[in-house]
């Protein structure tokens, strides 16, 4: 589902840095949870030739680990390693159009269909402990398409939020909504704000919604506000550091702003300006399903291929 | 005598088949580079990128791979790069960008480091040299990334390379060493900054400054006129060249690893699982034709809008 999403501008208490992890806290132990684990698990080599078994590090671990798949009466599969999943993945929607065109039908019931492939997606990640999950709705750049098509998605989100925000209440579920909301209509910005007020103390499991999202947009207004923090004598020039950009980075609404793994459907193989910053070191999937066609055997498949990736972050696994 | 005259005999042979032997190497070389011009010709009937950008992985996996010592696999993958960086200019491809050394690799064992660094040294002096790649086809080098963490004989022989080609026009090889997207973006946008800062100490200093000191820049209007994103991508160590068409990564990882995050938004990601030394002009045919196959899809969606 292309979701356009306009987000009202996001309320400074929510800019303000919140306690979330860095990039190294995340690549890392937390300390609610067990210290890195070393396991060997069947590697099979990307060329597709053979088995060789491999040294596992850098394990993104879940800090809550009462929230296991077998809690929620939805076990993992078996080729899956629950400790091996993904704190956070992101996913680029795309193939919307293509899928209806395929079937000779409207463009909107591209769109349709794909928000239902979104809804059972945020049920999976919610039930196998997956802790956030942003997904590319709507681009900065997507504004160009016919105005016709870009109304209707703005509709459909309405709707969707309207029918979902009861089960997000229900089941512990954050809407976040991240991207330039100046350009959205006044009745959906309402409608995110309110989404996200209601939401805001959830903590079992976080929608980031990029909606009129641009990652040089978010890039340049972390710039913006240090630009500000440095004039007002907050900050001094010299301060300015990694750091400092990722607390400005419209990805502080979660405590953990780095995906483990992109996904990206209809076999596009770019990232189209969405996060930038934040997928320095994030494993890419993509996948030739179009986005209504993607469903939990895709995702399984996609998530088999991330536990098998060797992350090293530039060092060397001894 | 006699076995000395056939001993001179047996040499002489040896010699003319050395010779033989390398006219035919000759011959074959300039065979092959022919039918390579004659792809490139058909190749150049759709778009031919004008930047593409390479992470050269796999090199240690190679050396094992081959049971060589450890750093071989560099030395192999040096002449792999040479290669590429010639099929690359006789396409006419005219920027090229590798990330040779990463920020994050100073993490790695202090040997394997300093045995990098002297490499790369070696190899930069080489290129100086007048057979060498830049000053056959007319490359500008640019070192792009965080020099002052390099030792000082690696940044002065960096230093010396870029000015020896400055003149040179026809083509750009830009090789990002102790480099970081991050690092990089945070660099420019602190130079984004204090270029901002001086440019409203200036106006303020000269009366026309409309007050930008005074004001409290929490609203989001006032901060419109403080950065704008030009500000910050000329600032970007990368801004030599213009973004890559192409990101071409070996050794099968389907990741960025901090490298061009902002230069490669809209650029076309290929990953190949070939390690970096065994890569060869069949993979970067295959990643052209992937890349011109995309951009006609591109096009027509473009058109349609």
């Amino acid at each position: 589902m292309i979701c356009l999403l306009t987000l009202p501008p996001v309320p400074l208490e929510l800019k303000s840095p919140l306690s979330f992890r860095t990039r190294a806290q995340q690549q890392h132990s937390h300390p609610f949870s067990q210290t890195l684990r070393s396991h060997t698990v069947p590697h099979k080599t990307l060329t597709g030739g053979g088995t060789a078994t491999t040294t596992v590090a850098n394990v993104a671990l879940s800090e809550h680990n009462d929230l296991n798949a077998a809690e929620e009466g939805e076990p993992l599969p078996a080729e899956l390693n629950e400790e091996l999943m993904p704190n956070h993945v992101a996913v680029i929607m795309d193939g919307n159009g293509r899928w209806a065109k395929q079937r000779g039908l409207p463009t909107s019931a591209g769109h349709q269909a794909g928000s239902r492939s979104l809804r059972e997606l945020v049920e999976i990640c919610c039930k196998w402990g997956i802790r956030v999950l942003t997904v590319f709705a709507f681009s900065y750049d997507n504004w160009i398409r016919p105005k016709v098509e870009v109304d209707f998605l703005m509709n459909l989100f309405e709707r969707e939020i309207k029918s979902q925000m009861q089960k997000f209440v229900s089941e512990g579920i954050r809407i976040s909504v991240i991207g330039d909301s100046s350009k959205l209509p006044q009745s959906l910005q309402k409608l995110i704000s309110d989404a996200e007020e209601k939401t805001k103390d959830n903590s079992r499991f976080q929608l980031i919604v990029a909606a009129s999202y641009s990652g040089k947009y978010d890039i340049v207004q972390a710039c913006k506000s240090l630009a500000c923090k440095v004039k007002d004598g907050v900050i001094q020039l010299e301060d300015i550091s990694e750091s400092l950009v990722e607390q400005e980075l419209e990805t502080n609404c979660t405590e953990y702003p780095y995906p483990d793994l992109l996904i990206r459907t209809s076999g596009e193989l770019r990232v189209s300006n969405f996060l930038l910053w934040q997928l320095a070191y994030t494993e890419f999937f993509f996948v030739k399903e179009l986005w209504p066609d993607f469903g939990k055997a895709e995702f399984v498949e996609a998530l088999i291929s991330f536990q098998q990736r060797q992350r090293r972050y530039g060092a060397r696994l001894s | 005598m006699k076995v000395f005259l056939g001993d001179l005999v047996l040499i002489q042979g040896s010699i003319m088949k050395k010779d033989d032997r390398s006219r035919i190497n000759c011959i074959f070389e300039n065979f092959v580079t022919f039918l390579r011009k004659c792809t490139f010709c058909v190749l150049s009937v759709g778009p031919i990128p004008e930047h593409i950008a390479y992470i050269m992985d796999g090199n240690r996996r190679y050396a094992k791979k081959q049971n060589l010592i450890e750093g071989t696999g560099h030395r192999v993958g040096f002449l792999a790069l040479m290669s590429m960086l010639k099929y690359c200019y006789e396409m006419g491809v005219r920027y090229v960008t590798i990330y040779a050394f990463s920020i994050d690799n100073f993490k790695r064992r202090p040997e394997e480091v300093q045995s990098l660094m002297d490499l790369m040294q070696e190899k930069i002096e080489g290129l100086m040299e007048e057979e060498s790649i830049v000053n056959r086809y007319g490359v500008r080098v640019h070192f792009l990334g965080n020099l002052k963490l390099l030792s000082e004989p690696v940044r002065l022989a960096a230093e010396r390379a870029m000015v020896a080609t400055a003149n040179n026009s026809k083509a750009v090889l830009s090789i990002c060493v102790a480099y970081n997207s991050t690092n990089e973006i945070v660099h420019a946008v602190e130079k984004a900054c204090e270029e901002k800062w001086e440019e409203i100490s200036l106006l303020n200093a000269s009366g026309s400054g409309y007050g930008l000191i005074g004001l409290e820049c929490i609203e989001k209007d006032e901060g419109e006129n403080l950065i704008k994103l030009i500000d910050i991508e000329k600032h970007m160590y990368v801004s030599v060249a213009p973004d890559p068409d192409i990101l071409i990564r070996t050794s099968g990882e389907t990741r960025l690893s901090n490298f061009l995050l902002w230069q490669s938004a809209y650029c076309y990601l290929y990953s190949t699982p070939v390690l970096w030394p065994e890569i060869g002009f069949r993979h970067l045919l295959w990643a052209i034709l992937n890349f011109q196959r995309n951009h006609f899809y591109l096009e027509k969606k473009r058109k349609q809008l």
